[in-house]
């Protein structure tokens, strides 16, 4: 097996099906019911907060690709940084899932209610949209489609879509902001760095120039 | 709708597995997981009073116990739910923290700290403060500012019988309480998420309003650290931040008293917290609410004012915009 091929059939799965253990473990305690490791008495709520939280580490966990092949020279992440950032839409779209259907019942006035007049709710969908254009132009044809420029900058909507995401759980919480504090904290990290290799390379000589760019 | 609401509804009622049936299969679980993790570890060496112990995580049972007409002929809440979804922050800010941050909470011996414009101020004992009363059992619907709610068979004292003991003087205008504030025992208290300790107030008149239950139990038995031991307040028209717990103080005075949440975060916050589905919070819709012990399917039901004791309170707030005074 060559080396890309290890990736293609052995590490692309691997990785594929260690994204799906979150949403295999709280379906698995959904179908349990309320028995041992089941759900708690609010088990909508309880679900919504669940993917919520994996959307956002999922944006955490695409954004922090491009920082770590940076600072290890190590490509290979670069590979993943798709599926990663789809797992992200994928548990957002659950999260958002789980609000429309088992939450509200579709009931469309009392949503739009909550998106006009719940500022953390309007952020959650408006980041949601930006996740969905993200998913949306993933595929490799649509770098070529839009052109690489254009792509790279809508792509850097993962930031939007990590500070929105980052907002709307803060604003959510009532009083214990340690949660919103480490997922604030972390993305902080990841955007900080970016920030810091923009100023070194944009006075420093550009070392980059030929190779490939990462957003 | 209609029809839809009312299949759920009966399918609710239905589902709800009797105490003694899930006290059985939780016994059951429970002894079925010591009992694999013990084989697991140490095939053959299983204990067997590990097996033969009853549940450790249950109040004592009360005597005495009166029914009340206030009470709702609604089913209650599973005690599971209502001893294991738990708004608590002194013992953690996860709903189901308290359950277990609260299982070593030893409630006795304790102490009521009464003052203000009383006759009879001074230092309380637990049992000195209820034994003059006959508990009665109050089934309440209990309203969360969560928007999520539960029907709870409380066990307790109207608190208006309790104040008269203390001989309010006529200057009271409020009664002010608190809970107790020891990091020691309450964990939660180690981390400032809100300002310790929790304080809570009412009016005199909702005081001493008829519904206004200082609560010792629920379900029969002796209240468990996690929902508010030994003795706390429930006032089953107001959201449930207003229901004090583990109440070390209680102070009748002439001006409307600090109240915790709304020091915490006033424009969401008022003092009086009446459930009210006209008033929308800026974190919830207040128009419906989700009955817990349904599961993960069942449909939120409308919110009532005065959370269905509109007929018991709602002269208590004539001429009063409820919009502002939220």
């Amino acid at each position: 097996m060559t080396k890309q091929d290890t990736i293609r059939w052995v590490a692309k799965p691997t990785v594929f099906m260690l994204c799906l253990i979150p949403l295999a473990w709280i379906a698995w305690r959904i179908i349990n019911g309320d028995v041992g490791t089941g759900l708690n008495a609010n088990p909508v709520e309880q679900v919504n907060r669940y993917l919520g939280d994996w959307a956002l580490r999922f944006v955490l966990i695409a954004l922090s690709v491009t920082p770590l092949v940076k600072i290890t020279n190590w490509t290979t992440p670069v590979r993943f940084r798709r599926m990663l950032g789809l797992f992200a839409f994928a548990y957002a779209t659950l999260h958002l899932a789980n609000y429309v259907i088992a939450d509200q019942f579709f009931n469309w006035t009392d949503i739009w209610a909550d998106i006009v007049k719940r500022v953390f709710i309007t952020l959650g969908m408006a980041t949601y949209l930006v996740l969905l254009a993200l998913a949306v132009t993933s595929p490799k044809g649509m770098v070529k489609k839009m052109g690489a420029k254009r792509w790279r900058l809508l792509h850097r909507g993962a930031y939007l879509a990590g500070v929105g995401g980052v907002i709307h759980y803060w604003m959510m919480v009532k009083a214990d902001l340690s949660g919103p504090i480490i997922h604030a904290a972390i993305l902080g990290l990841l955007l900080g760095y970016r920030v810091i290799k923009r100023q070194n390379k944009s006075t420093a000589p550009a070392r980059n120039s030929g190779k490939m760019q990462m957003v | 709708m209609l029809i839809k609401n009312k299949i759920l509804s009966d399918i609710k009622s239905s589902e709800i597995t009797p105490k003694s049936v899930f006290m059985n299969r939780r016994h059951f679980i429970k002894s079925a997981a010591i009992a694999s993790a013990g084989s697991a570890l140490m095939p053959g060496l299983l204990s067997s009073s590990a097996l033969a112990a009853t549940d450790p995580k249950r109040g004592k049972p009360l005597v005495g116990i009166i029914k009340s007409p206030l009470s709702t002929s609604e089913e209650p809440t599973p005690y599971n739910h209502v001893t294991t979804y738990n708004n608590f922050y002194e013992f953690g800010t996860g709903k189901d923290d308290p359950a277990v941050m609260a299982g070593d909470f030893k409630p006795r011996p304790w102490k009521v700290q009464v003052g203000g414009e009383v006759g009879k101020p001074g230092v309380y004992d637990f049992d000195d403060l209820i034994r003059p009363h006959k508990l009665e059992e109050r089934i309440y619907r209990f309203r969360c500012v969560e928007a999520w709610s539960m029907i709870v068979p409380w066990v307790g004292i109207p608190l208006a019988e309790i104040i008269k003991r203390f001989e309010p003087t006529s200057k009271a205008k409020y009664v002010a309480f608190e809970t107790l504030n020891d990091p020691e025992r309450m964990p939660g208290q180690v981390r400032r998420v809100l300002s310790w300790p929790y304080v809570e107030g009412l009016r005199m008149d909702e005081a001493m309003n008829p519904l206004t239950l200082m609560a010792v139990g629920l379900y029969g038995e002796e209240l468990l650290g996690q929902n508010g031991a030994p003795i706390r307040l429930v006032v089953p028209w107001k959201y449930g931040f207003k229901s004090i717990k583990s109440i070390v103080g209680i102070r009748l005075v002439d001006t409307m008293p600090p109240t915790t949440w709304n020091r915490s975060a006033p424009h969401e916050y008022g003092f009086y917290a009446n459930v009210n589905p006209e008033v929308s919070h800026p974190r919830w819709s207040q128009a419906k609410e989700r009955r817990l012990g349904g599961g993960y399917f069942s449909p939120k039901v409308e919110t009532l004012k005065f959370n269905g004791y509109g007929e018991e309170v709602a002269s208590l707030y004539d001429g009063m915009d409820l919009s502002k005074s939220f």
